[in-house]
């Protein structure tokens, strides 16, 4: 990036994301979530959860990672919510519907759960000053320069696939990962099939 | 209005985080539970975008891509499962399957 552009950015430019854009994200992420964990219909759950994807997939954006947004709209929105969708309508019986959706052991599963949340609440507000620089006290935020939105899914690329003949830094977990799935597929296939 | 920062997206992260635990050790429903699974997979990926926002560097990018893979093989395998189960026993609530259960 030369500094031309640079100070142009700088200067000229407001940035597109506002803080406001932030918090109606974070708000519908967290509001979807409630409401997946709540709902009754399991059909309702999987569309909150959609919605709670896509506002992650925003937020990202405005992290300046538009590869990872993308994979999660393609991957985690239009992929496995439809296996999720699916597998709801071949298992959705009627009864289930209507008796108890919490198990018997709720409010035991509710206190573990605020007692994690108070843990978070206290790693945050102790821990606040690990996001600050050391040495100017301002919070640690580089500039949006060193994290070029326009080539980042070349960069991305270049440490997953490796560049100019040499490995990436990720290619062999990247192999691992393709042996994943490899696995997961024939688990699936198995454990779906009538007779092995 | 202040600018956004890391904590904000760590607030939001730890938001998710719980909410999916709830769902987890709460609901009744398999498929629920599975899906609460993904939203502390989403809460963890977000806080790894945001480091590396944070850090200037890729490598919290490339870490969130891999748990992508990883959550959708385990949305495969666990649904995969749960038809499997459900043909047996008619049924998809977790408090139900005690067949292992001595």
């Amino acid at each position: 990036m030369n500094p031309a552009m640079n100070s142009a950015l700088n200067s000229g430019m407001a940035p597109v994301a506002t803080p406001w854009f932030f918090y109606a994200l974070a708000g519908l992420a967290v509001a979807s979530g409630l409401a997946v964990i709540t709902r009754r219909n399991a059909v309702h759950s999987a569309l909150a959860l959609i919605v709670t994807l896509l506002s992650v997939a925003g937020l990202y954006l405005m992290l300046y990672a538009p590869f990872v947004a993308g994979v999660q709209i393609i991957v985690y929105a239009g992929g496995i919510m439809v296996l999720f969708l699916f597998v709801i309508m071949l298992v959705n019986i009627e009864r289930s519907s209507k008796d108890r959706q919490f198990n018997r052991m709720w409010p035991v599963g509710l206190a573990a759960a605020c007692a994690l949340l108070a843990l978070f609440v206290s790693v945050i507000v102790k821990g606040k000053a690990v996001l600050n620089d050391p040495i100017t006290g301002k919070a640690l935020w580089p500039d949006p320069m060193r994290l070029p939105e326009s080539s980042n899914t070349q960069q991305v690329a270049a440490m997953l696939y490796g560049q100019a003949g040499r490995m990436g830094e990720y290619t062999f977990a990247f192999e691992i990962a393709s042996l994943l799935l490899l696995v997961a597929i024939l688990g699936a296939v198995i454990m779906t099939k009538k007779k092995i | 209005m202040a600018e956004i920062t890391t904590l904000h997206y760590l607030v939001v992260a730890a938001a998710l985080f719980v909410l999916g635990v709830i769902g987890v050790l709460t609901r009744r429903n398999v498929v629920i539970v599975l899906m609460s699974i993904e939203l502390i997979l989403n809460a963890v990926n977000l806080n790894l975008v945001a480091f590396s926002r944070m850090w200037g560097n890729l490598h919290g990018q490339l870490f969130a891509i891999f748990i992508v893979v990883d959550a959708a093989a385990e949305a495969a395998v666990g649904l995969g499962i749960l038809i499997a189960f459900f043909r047996n026993k008619e049924t998809i609530n977790v408090d139900e399957i005690d067949l292992l259960k001595w």
